[in-house]
Formats: C-alpha cells, structure tokens, sequence
C-alpha cells in the first residue's frame, strides 16, 4: 500500500486548507473522508431538485483572505458576495432594521432611542478595539504561557505587549469582554430591547449558554473577527452555496499534487511506538504516513479515532471534561417565491440578510431555558436568510432557497435521544414561529430539511452537532484550545497533529486553524513554510 | 414612484429645494446623514465670493444639542475644558471637551441662549456621552438638531445683506454676540460666528421658514454679490484662517481604535480652551499630569515653499521623519501655501525649518518634491474687519 | 471643629477594621455610622418581641484570623456559639447529605462520591489558599505596576507554578467555568451536587450552570484556608461581632459617632476634605475613607457631578443588583425536619436539593419574578445561643435566593405571599413549620438597601464574578482602595477581594492608606 507524508483526517474547511499547505509544500498528502463528498459542514447540497441548500454552515465573513488568496480560492470557483441588512421583527409589528448605510442605521436606532442611536457609535469602536487585538493572532499560534522555551516566551511578551499598550482603563475593558455575558455588556451601551436583543444574536450562535452567561460577550467579538474584502465585520455569501468555499479548496490541494479519498471512514489512527504512523478504515484499510492530522473534533480525535492506551491519562481526561454541546439545528427550505414579512420591504435592504424574530433579551434567554430544560426552545432564536435573492445559483429563476439556523435545540431531549416525532416537532415550532410572521410562508414551503443536533452529528462528524467543535468560551480559547499544554495544533503523540475548529482561533468557516497547524507541522518537518503571515495592522 | 424622507440613505436639509435649484453643479456630498453641495458653480468663484463679498453655507446637518435646567451651566462646566462661566448670555464660545484621558473628543460651540439655556453645536454625535455626563445633574439635554436650520452668512459684505434684509442695528453685534430678530413672525437668531476667519455671521431659524429666509436673503443680498459656497470652498477658507477641523486634524477619541491615536487640546494647540483652575471637568486629571510628563505632539501651522500644496506629507527635520500633514491648501488671499501637522515634540517651534515630501501629478506624469516650509506663528489670513465693532459697511 | 487625620463614612465590620488599624498605627480616626449601632450588616435584629437574629450575614464563615487576633476580638466581647459546623443538604425523601469539613456522608451516597468529596476538598482548598494570599494584600495594577505589584504578582505567579503544570491549568479552567460541569465531572449524587453548587452561587446573581460560579465556590473555601472547617454561630447574633470590632476599634483609640448619617463628602478642588453629616455639621479631616459600596459613594456622597464622567460611567455600570432575601422565623419550639435530629438542626440546612433546582429558582430572577420553589440557607441559631429567644422557643434565620431586586410586581405586593411560600418550601421538609410560626419577617433585597444603605441591597457591594473581581475591582482607577478623588479611599465590601464578612478589605485599604503616608 501507498505510503504518504502525511493523512489528514476529514475533508471539511479545515482538512483541505492543512492538506494544500502540506501539498504546496512537497508532501504527498491524502485527505480521508468518511462521508461520499467533500466538505464537512462547509457544503452545498442539491437535497431538493434545482435546490442548492447551504445546509451548514450558510454565510461568510470569517474565511482569512490571507488564505484565499495565497491559495488561490478565486481562481478555483470561489466568489464571496457581501449582503447588506438585516431585520428583527417584533411582536408589536413593528420591526427594527439593521441597515448597512451608517448613517440610515442612525436614523433607524433613534427612532428607538437618540441615545442608542450614538452609543451604538461606542459600541462598535469598542468591538473593534477588542477584535484588532485578537486578529493578528489568527493566522498565528498561541502563545504557550507555560512554555520556557525561547521562541514562546518572544511570542508570550509580544502577546502581553498588545495588551499593556491598551492602558489600564482599556485592559480593564479587554478582561470583562472576555468574561461577561453578552446581555450585560450590551446594557453598558443600549437600553432599546429589540436594539440589544439583534445585537446579542452573535453572542449566542453556537454556543450552549444564554445572553446573561458570562463568556458570550466573547462569543459576539468571535462574529466580528472576520471580514469582506477589508470591511471588518461583514458577511456575505458563497456564490454557489458554502460547498464553493471547499470546492475551491479541494481544487487548490489538488492542484498541488494532493488526494483525496471518500467515503473513508477512519477507525482509528496507528499509533507503533508512541509514534503516529497512519490510519486504519472501519474496513480494515490501512494507510500510512510519518504525519496524522485530524481535523475532527477534540472529543472524536481522543476518545473516539485513538485508542486511550496510546495517550497519556491527562488528555483522555481533558477531552472528556471538553465542552463541545450541541445547542442549534437548521431547517432548509425550498421556496416557490419570496415570502412577505410583515412590515419589510419585499426584496427591499432588510430582507436580503438575516432576519430574526425574537425581540428582546428575555425572549432570547427564555429560549436558553428550554435548552437547559433538555428540550428544543418553544420561541426559538432564528438567524434565517433567502440567499436566493442575491446569489442566482441557488434556486431556479423566481424560486427561493431559505436557510433558517435556530437555536437552541439541545443535543438530546430530557436526557434520551432525538426521535423522529421530536424533530417533527421542532420542524413545526420553527415553521410556525416564522409563518407568524410571514402570512405566505406556509404556503410557499416546497421541501423542507431538518437538521437537529442528531443529524449534524450522525452526518457531519460534529460531536453534539456542535458547529465549533467545541464551546468559543475563555477556558478554551488561544492557548488554553482544545486543552492547555496541547495549544499549538500538536497532539500528545510523536507525528499526530489537530487542524480542526477545536483548534485556535476556534470555529466558523475560517481555514485558520488548518493553515496554523500546517505551519507548526512543516516547522517539525524542517521544510519551508508554505503558509502567510496575517495582513499587517488590518 | 415617489420617495419619502427617511426611506431614502440620505436626508435633505430644510434648504434643499434652494440648495438643489442653486447646484449648478450638481455635486453632492453626504455630511452627517444630509445630502450637502460639495460646490455650487466653481469652488474657486464660491471662496472669492467668500472673501470679498458674502457666502452662504447651510451648516443645517450641523449636530446641536439644547442643554436646559437649573444646572445647565454647571454641566456644561464638567463637560468642557474652558470656563464656561465667562460665556455670558447672548455670548458664544469656542471649546473643547475631552473624555477622562484629556483626549479630544470633539470641538464645537457653546450658545448662550438664555439663563439656564444653552445649545451646543458639535461636529460628532453626542447624546450619548452627554447622556453619561448628566448624571447628577438637574439637566435636560435635547437633540435639536432637526429642529433648528441655519446658513452661515460669511464675508465682508455678509453684515450689509442681513442689514438690508431688514435687521437693523445688526453692525453694533460684536464678535460671539447673539441677537434675536422677527423674521416674519418667527425668531431668527444672528451670531456673529463663522468657520471663513472673516466678518460673518450665522443665523437659525425654524425649518418651515427655511426656504423664505433663504429666499429673502438672496434677494436682499443680490446687490452685495452674495452667493451659496460649499464645503469645498469652506475647508480653503477654514485653513487659510487656521481652523482645525474635527476627522480631518485630529480624530475624535471615542472613535479611534489604536491606541494612542487620539489627541488632547495641548497637542492640537488648544491648550488655551483649558482651564485647570475648575475644579473639575472632564479630562483635567490627565491634562494636569500631561503638563507635569509633557505632551507627545504638538500642532503647527507650516509655509510651505513653492505652490503645491502638501497633502498628506511626511515633514522631516535633516533625515529624521518628525511628523505629518493633516490639512494643507494653497490659499488664494493670503498667496501662501498653507499646511496643519502634528509634530513630535521635540521640535517644531515658530522659525524651525523643516522638509515636507509632497507628491503631485501633472499629467500622469508625478513627481516627489522635498519643499522646505517653516513653522509659523498664526494663521495666513486674520483680517481686522474681523473683529471690528460696529461691523464696516459696504 | 476638632480635626481628624482620617474620617470613615460607614461603620460595617470593613470601615471598623480599617480604622482601627489606622489607628493603631497612630492616626487620628472617626467612624460615623448612620444606624444606632456600629456593625453595618454585621448586625441583629430583634425582629419580633423576644426574638433576634442576624439581621444579614448568619453565619461566620470566612473572618480573617489575623484581624481577630490583630484586634483582640474575643477580649472585646466576641464569642461563637458554636464553630465547625456541618452543611447538611436536604433531600426531599429525607436521604440528606452532610457536609463536615473534608468529608461527607450520607445514606444514598456512594462510596465513589465520598472519594470524589475528599478529593475535590483537596483540590479546591489548594486553590482557595492561593486565593486566600491574593485575597491578603492589595490587587496588583492591570498595567503601570510598580515593585511591589510586580513582587505580589510574582507570588502569585509563583504560586501557581508551584501548584504544578497540571493543577495550573486545572485552576485556569475552573476559574473560568460553571459549578454544573464541575459537578456532574465529579459527583453523582444529587443533592450532594445541589448542596456544594449552592454555595457558588450564594449571594450571587448566578445559577449553577452560570459561568464562573466555580470562582464563587473557591471564594467560599477561602473561609476554610481562614480556619472555618464549617460555619459558626456568633453569640448574640453578627450584632455582636459588630460590637466587639467597634470596642476594638475604641481601644485603639478610634472615635465612633453612631446616628450620624453622611450626606456628602466635601471637596475642595478636587480633593476630600471632610464630610457633611445631615444635620448640616461639617466635619475636616486630611483622609475620608469609604466603607459604603463604590456607586453609593460616588453617586450619593462624592456626586457624579463633582467627578468625571468617565468615571460615572465606570461607576454606574457595577452590577450591583442583589438576587436575595433574607427570612426570620419566630417559632414557639423546634421544628422537626424529617430525617433529622435534633442537635442536627443546629446545623447549617440546605434547601438546594439539585442543581436544576437551584436553576430553576435562578431562572425566574432573570425575569423579575421570584423563584417559585427557592433554595434556601438556613440557621436556627437558638439551638446553640438560648438568648436569642425566649426559653423554649426559637428563631430561624434563612438566605433566600432568589429573589430579585427588580421584582416586576413590586415588593410590596409581594412580601406577604412570598413569605408565605418560604414557609411552605421549608414546610417540605418540616411539615410542622406553618404551627411553629409566631411571627415572621422577610427583608427583601429593597428592604436591604435601605437598611444597609447598600446599592441594589447587594451583600457583597457588587456582584462576585470574574469580570469584577482582584484587580477589577471596583473599576479602574481605584483598585487600589485610593480613588481618582485626592484623598478619598474605599475600604467596603466593593473593593478586593470582596464581601462576606472576612474584614480584608478593610485590612488591606488601612495597611494601603499607612504604606503611601496617608494623613501621616
């Protein structure tokens, strides 16, 4: 059997970016994937004829352009399409309009409140602040702070050195940032509900806790760490669907000599004197290579593809105790036109982005309530856009693709599994919530797909069908993910390496962490370093 | 298909149908959420009617705050950096406020309007800083910036329009006076402020006499050459006469991400709108220590040699890069090719000699010059008109 | 006029233990308290005729041991009624859980969960020594620090690196995270959970699953490093520890003035000068100390006016909000809990029979309401201290939680029938309460404040969690108990390392105020 450099294990975002810096590289690299196409959750799938559904991760921002580009990305089929807008409806009929003209935002802010309207000025310098601290470490590898060694006590003093020119006052404001709840850190700014309640959005996607559980405030930062061609903070869409994002990344790699194989579903990673020396298939296969890179989640990379005898007790222990919970679902939906939302323009600026319905801090924690409770939240936080109205691809002419992300669905009701009744019935609460809104709706629904957390984990590989293969809160964040001491992309074992979201910077289609492990991987290798700096001062 | 105000990006000001029918241009720009004239006819023709006659601005999209109640002056106190004691009624001052780290967070205008009544004109939004400030206060502080339109009414013969539009005694107004007048039934408010470092004036009024008073103006000032100038024509005036502009000279502090990017008012040469003697107002502990440490810049104004103007520019002192450019003209009255830098503190005094790398293009053809210039005391154009009382009369 | 080197606004155990040390080591001190007795919320209360209890605080649970030896406490009065008591958590089929120091027992518990007990204890009180030493001086600065910041930063440093690698990161982690996980890691039995994840969140505006409620749990096991292997009872009530630290502090030589409300502190270009009482009397002094909490003193008695709005700002954003109640209970005789005896009810009992709930009562704080079916931290100190009743009968002291600040409904059209609904969730346990009863009073988070003179009535002068604590505590620029006002110290609760009755903020702002010369 073919011996490689290196295996990388599972095709998503992640995978593919590490195996084309490998690839760029020299190595003869193979990509393993379980499933029959590529992508992971960064896919477009035709599940309804003439339909393009998202049916993961949806949108765009995060994907370093560093990375786009280096990799050519473009070129390969890759077209990212910024959006502009987006609206949450509330209950009254009234709606508040997040719009993308500064200056028409304003406007709509005052008319909920003068001072929300100015503060919202504080409030943004103040996230940028927070996210021009933390975007050179992106495309880097944390700093170890229990590491004497020279080249990470440099990077340690360089670290701290970015946060004492904040002064006292402005570090003060980095530390709670990284510790407070997003409900309480919006309230430093606004006192308008539905301003604070569409803002806190990006504090909770993703993540098992509620607006007022300390740590989101970082989640939200998280949100606003990527950009659209310089404009920090922005998102847009994948022309094609988010499959074009690792289409163009499978292209990339392959264009530099690397392979790819599906339908490969590992068992486990050899391991022959505390050494990584390949990979063995639940159908007895095995390939084998010097280098193994799992892209798969923390608790999936330990407890699940390695055997506990190969690894020291503290990392079998500090996987189990890894926060990785499922929190959200999804339902797809092929339209046969655009629906009407109820006091939005049709086709207007507000309804070409996200939309949500859920118009205070009190309706969006209740709806964590229910998580904790062990079901899926009777009033849901949705984050829904119809990408059909900018991206033509999506759905055939004068038809529409909705993709509708909700949360919180837990990873498993009252403590048994999902059944096929329990998700009948989130599909039916998150449809009807919207046709509340949308008189239309209902009628306009050709196909429906509906993920819960069972199905992001039975088919893309996510633990609890967590989206970040693991919670984004500071215990696991920089260098303390996926666990402390094991923070710069290597495992505990000799050649076995992780490039997945579980990874820093952490998840959302960002090809950052790939990209970082590469760099440590060539740096052991004593080859050159293939993968880019971070742009300076961005 | 018809568009209503607030659907559309952009608002209009109270003025705009006579704006829009005067833009003969048809060059726009956006200011503060308003759709504003960049210029009218020709930027050049705007400033020397400026200069020698009388300009009209509409500064309508200007952000004014009315600050009432018992403690409004107090207030006031706490928030800027001057004394706001010695503003009496019927007078206006020119200030700065800073937040705690002494850093600028805007410049603007304080109104006397009455006892217990003030408007604050500001280049950035407010409410919210304003909102924190009043805490402790017995205070109301109001938006009005919708509510209020205004033109500046600049020039030497901007004194003669506004008298020949019927407001009599107008000449005895001294420099940061105000004075009430009946404009068809509705109090028009005269100030004799401006942003040209001439004779000028600015009145307010209610918006639904906007276009009347615009209207009556031109009329009345037809045999004094007045004309409408935009902002283009506003910012040659405004370096010639050494004002800083807000966004442009420095960056506001709640708006700036780096650290260190912000400037307090010694560092713009505003140190004389600080009062350390209050006892307390924002930023006054951070200005104290700042004199005690020093400062890290200094402003200055800069003579350029030669007539291009120094946009942009790197200033150095032998080879040693010293500072940069935030605003630069040539300035057609004074003949004199005028730049504002910020300089590291170590040098810069009035006479010093430094270098200014300017860039400029002459038929895609661009060539890099190395213009000496000299620190200067005061501004190019200072007029004694300016400050006269009763105003000349033409 | 008689001049005062240094004047302290508030006379709580804090603002008693910073005078005196400013006193003993040689300035001239007044405390002006606004109540008839010193104490501030170390207090009791004869709330019906014949009964008194700790009016706040009841228990002692974390006083520092250098601070009563410092200040003779027990020459001056201070006794315990009982010390080293056990925490018994209630199980509603009367299988409890019984905390005694490093171990615990109890019927339905498994032999794995009194291993896992033991090294938990281990662990954590590893932990909570570290604290316990940061917790002893003052927090170093975030930035700008000077040696001696440097030198406690490096002990703290060097603290954490002697714990090892392992347990390093293992403390890093658990700062960070919930009581919930940390639990369910370690523990099956219910109640045991629900017992040791109540005091996380105790006095806290946070539910188990909460964030940073580990960092609450290590706060508490301070009080074990300090000595405490469980609550004790003080005789006569906290009243009595107040009275004793208020004799101390007048042995040092400090002056006491009682019914002496603050209204403002006075300033003269910026600096303290002394205080106006609100009689109108004004009294000079070269140092004002605060021992209200930091909105309070700044809000009310500096003025938001008379400082800079950054500060306001600063000020005004403390979570301050308070998410609990406190019950007494006069009873005509014990009442009998199922499943205990007798001397067991002078324990430390715990309604907190799971984590979820302690959640559930949590959730319906979020909204403005109280909690349904509350969690409850009860005493009935009579057991131990038979003058705080008449012969025979009893009083019953409870921490209630939650119950919010901001009720929706208001208070007053809801103390009653709270009442009676605490009532009913101990009579789950205590069938026989309701008749007990002879009278009965709820002192809700309002009451507190108004009480204590403390902001949003909240114990510790400022929610307990990561983003306000050590060198966040306040806020910026006063961290190190000296203000931005010249001459104006904190020393209350709302400063490092906080509430609880452990007396070091106090401590640590006198030893601040002596160490840059203040009033010297």
């Amino acid at each position: 059997m073919k011996k490689y450099d290196a295996i990388v294990i599972g095709a998503g975002h992640n995978g593919l970016t590490n195996g084309a810096y490998l690839a760029k590289a020299g190595l003869d690299v193979l990509v393993v994937e379980r499933n029959a196409y590529i992508g992971g959750a960064t896919v477009s799938r035709e599940l309804h004829k003439d339909w393009i559904y998202s049916n993961c991760s949806y949108v765009c921002s995060l994907l370093r352009p560093e990375i786009a580009r280096d990799l050519e990305l473009p070129r390969h089929g890759l077209q990212v399409v910024p959006y502009g807008g987006s609206a949450t409806l509330m209950k009254n009929g009234d709606h508040f309009g997040y719009y993308y003209d500064h200056e028409r935002l304003h406007r709509e802010m005052a008319r909920f409140s003068q001072r929300d309207a100015n503060a919202y000025e504080r409030y943004l310098a103040d996230v940028m602040k927070q996210t021009r601290l933390i975007r050179p470490y992106l495309m880097r590898r944390p700093p170890d702070p229990t590491s004497l060694k020279l080249r990470d006590l440099k990077d340690l003093v360089e670290f701290a050195g970015s946060f004492t020119a904040l002064g006292e006052e402005g570090l003060a404001d980095t530390l709670k940032f990284w510790t407070m709840s997003v409900g309480d850190f919006l309230e430093q700014y606004f006192e308008t509900d539905v301003i604070k309640a569409h803002l806190a959005g990006s504090g909770i996607i993703g993540t098992a806790l509620g607006v007022y559980s300390p740590g989101t405030a970082y989640v939200l930062l998280h949100h606003y760490m990527g950009d659209v061609d310089g404009n920090v903070g922005a998102w847009g869409f994948a022309r094609g669907g988010m499959g074009a994002v690792s289409s163009a990344l499978a292209k990339s790699y392959q264009s530099y000599g690397g392979e790819i194989l599906c339908d490969a579903d590992v068992d486990r990673i050899l391991v022959r004197n505390g050494r990584a020396v390949g990979v063995a298939l639940d159908n007895g296969d095995e390939y084998h290579a010097p280098v193994v890179v799992s892209n798969l989640d923390p608790k999936r990379t330990f407890l699940d593809v390695m055997d506990a005898t190969d690894l020291p007790p503290d990392v079998v222990k500090k996987a189990r105790n890894f926060k990785i919970r499922g929190s959200s679902g999804k339902l797809n939906i092929a339209l046969d036109g655009l629906p009407t939302f109820r006091g939005v323009e049709k086709g207007g600026p507000l309804a070409t982005g996200e939309m949500h319905l859920s118009d205070s801090l009190e309706v969006l924690e209740r709806a964590y309530d229910d998580w904790k409770d062990g079901t899926w939240s009777k009033e849901p936080y949705v984050d829904m856009l119809i990408p059909s109205q900018i991206d033509p691809t999506m759905a055939p002419p004068g038809k529409h693709m909705m993709t509708v992300f909700v949360q919180y669905a837990p990873p498993k009701i009252k403590g048994r599994e999902w059944t096929d009744e329990d998700k009948a019935g989130f599909e039916r609460t998150v449809i009807d919530q919207i046709a509340s809104y949308s008189p239309d709706f209902k009628d306009l629904i050709l196909h429906c797909e509906t993920r819960t957390p069972r199905e992001l984990e039975a088919e893309v590989g996510l633990t609890e069908g967590n989206i970040f293969q693991g919670e984004l809160t500071f215990d696991q964040l920089l260098f303390n993910r996926p666990f402390p001491g094991y923070a710069q992309y290597r495992g505990p074992v000799k050649g076995m390496y992780m490039c997945g979201s579980g990874t820093h910077p952490g998840g959302g289609v960002m090809s950052a962490p790939g990209a970082n492990a590469a760099r440590e991987i060539l740096q052991d290798l004593k080859k050159d370093n293939t993968v880019p700096e971070g742009y300076a001062d961005d | 298909m018809s568009r209503k105000q607030g659907d559309t990006m952009m608002l209009e000001t109270p003025f705009h149908s006579r704006v829009a029918l005067a833009n003969e241009l048809n060059l726009w720009e956006a200011w503060s959420g308003y759709t504003t004239p960049s210029a009218y006819f020709d930027v050049e023709l705007e400033y020397f009617a400026v200069r020698s006659a009388a300009g009209v601005f509409d500064l309508s999209p200007m952000n004014k705050y009315r600050i009432t109640g018992p403690d409004a002056g107090a207030f006031l106190n706490r928030l800027v950096t001057r004394d706001v004691g010695k503003i009496g009624v019927d007078r206006v001052g020119y200030t700065v406020w800073c937040d705690n780290a002494g850093q600028v967070m805007d410049d603007g205008t304080i109104f006397h309007l009455a006892e217990n009544d003030y408007r604050l004109c500001a280049y950035a939004r407010a409410m919210d800083w304003l909102s924190w400030s009043a805490l402790g206060f017995d205070v109301s502080v109001v938006d009005e910036s919708a509510e209020v339109a205004a033109l500046a009414v600049q020039g030497p013969t901007s004194c003669s329009c506004l008298q020949s539009m019927g407001l009599d005694g107008l000449e005895t107004l001294k420099p940061f006076g105000i004075a009430h007048f009946d404009f068809e039934g509705e109090d028009l408010m005269v100030s004799r402020t401006g942003f040209t470092g001439d004779l000028g004036y600015e009145v307010w009024i209610a918006p639904n006499k906007a276009e009347t008073l615009w209207d009556k103006l031109f009329e009345a000032g037809k045999p004094y050459m007045i004309k409408p100038f935009g902002s283009q024509a506003l910012e040659l005036t405004r370096i010639e006469t050494g004002f800083l502009q807000a966004g442009v000279d420095f960056v506001p502090a709640q708006e700036t991400i780096r650290p260190g990017r912000s400037r307090s008012p010694f560092e713009l040469g505003l140190g004389w709108l600080v009062d350390l003697n209050k006892p307390v107002f924002n930023g006054r502990q951070a200005l104290i220590r700042e004199q005690q440490i020093g400062s890290r810049y200094h402003f200055v104004i800069l003579d350029v040699d030669g007539n291009k103007p120094a946009h942009n520019s790197f200033l150095f002192k032998g080879q040693q890069q010293v500072g940069t450019v935030t605003s630069a003209a040539w300035c057609p009255t004074a003949k004199s090719n005028v730049a504002f830098a910020q300089i590291e503190t170590a040098c810069g005094d009035i006479g010093d000699q430094l270098v200014a790398e300017i860039y400029y293009e002459k038929e895609l053809h661009w060539t890099r010059v190395l213009a000496p210039c000299k620190v200067i005391d005061g501004a190019v154009f200072n007029p004694a008109r300016r400050r006269m009382t009763p105003a000349v009369a033409y | 006029m008689t001049n005062y080197d240094v004047l302290v606004v508030g006379g709580g155990h804090n603002g008693l233990i910073c005078a005196a040390y400013l006193a003993r080591a040689g300035r001239k001190v007044m405390v002006l308290e606004a109540n008839e007795q010193p104490g501030g919320a170390a207090a009791s209360r004869e709330f019906a005729s014949g009964y008194t209890v700790s009016s706040c605080a009841h228990w002692l649970t974390q006083l520092s041991p250098q601070i009563s030896k410092d200040l003779a406490l027990e020459r001056h009065g201070l006794q315990l009624a009982a010390r080293d008591l056990d925490s018994i958590g209630l199980a509603p089929n009367g299988q409890h859980v019984t905390v005694t120091g490093s171990a615990v027992e109890g019927a339905a518990l498994s032999e794995e969960d009194k291993l896992a007990y033991a090294e938990f204890h281990r662990k954590t009180i590893k932990f909570s020594r570290l604290l316990a030493r940061a917790f002893a001086e003052r927090p170093p600065k975030l930035v700008e620090s000077n040696l001696t910041d440097r030198i406690n930063l490096l002990k703290l440093g060097l603290g954490m690196k002697l714990l090892g690698k392992e347990d390093m990161s293992e403390l890093l982690r658990l700062a960070l995270i919930n009581m919930y996980d940390v639990m369910e890691e370690h523990f099956d039995n219910e109640t045991l959970k629900g017992l040791l994840s109540f005091d996380g969140v105790l006095g806290a505006h946070m539910g188990p699953r909460s964030p940073n409620t580990v960092f609450g749990y290590l706060y508490r096991r301070v009080g074990d490093v300090h000595g405490y292997n469980g609550p004790a009872v003080v005789k006569g009530g906290m009243g009595a520890l107040g009275s004793a630290m208020a004799d101390a502090a007048r042995a040092l030589g400090v002056e006491i003035r009682t019914a002496s409300k603050v209204e403002k502190i006075n300033l003269d270009q910026g600096r303290a000068t002394g205080v106006t009482l609100n009689g109108g009397e004004v009294i000079g002094a070269k140092l004002v100390v605060s021992n209200a909490d930091p909105v309070t003193t700044f809000e009310k008695l500096v003025g938001f006016r008379n400082v800079e709005t950054g500060l306001v700002r600063r000020v005004s954003q403390i979570r301050m909000r308070s998410g609990v109640a406190k019950l007494h209970l006069a009873l005509n005789g014990l009442p009998s809990f199922s499943g205990l005896t007798e001397t067991q009810l002078g324990q430390r009992l715990v309604i907190a029979p799971t984590m979820d709930y302690i959640e559930r009562a949590f959730n319906s704080s979020k909204y403005g309401e109280s909690s349904t079916s509350p969690a409850l931290d009860i005493s009935i100190p009579s057991v131990h201290d038979s003058s705080l009743a008449p012969a025979g009968k009893h009083v019953l002291s409870a921490i209630v939680q939650y119950a919010p600040y901001d009720l929706g409904q208001g208070w007053d059209n809801h103390k009653e029938a709270f009442t009676q609904q605490l009532i009913e969730t101990i009579g789950t346990y205590a069938p026989d309460i309701g008749e007990r009863v002879v009278a009965s009073e709820l002192l809700t988070p309002v009451d507190l404040e108004r009480e204590f003179h403390i902001k949003g009535g909240h114990w510790h002068h400022g929610e307990i969690s990561l983003d306000q604590v050590m060198m966040m505590r306040p806020f910026p620029g006063a961290t190190q108990y000296g203000t931005p006002v010249e001459g104006l110290y904190l020393c209350g609760a709302g400063t490092h390392p906080g509430g609880g009755v452990m007396g070091l903020a106090g401590r640590n702002a006198a030893r601040e105020i002596i160490k840059r010369g203040g009033a010297a």
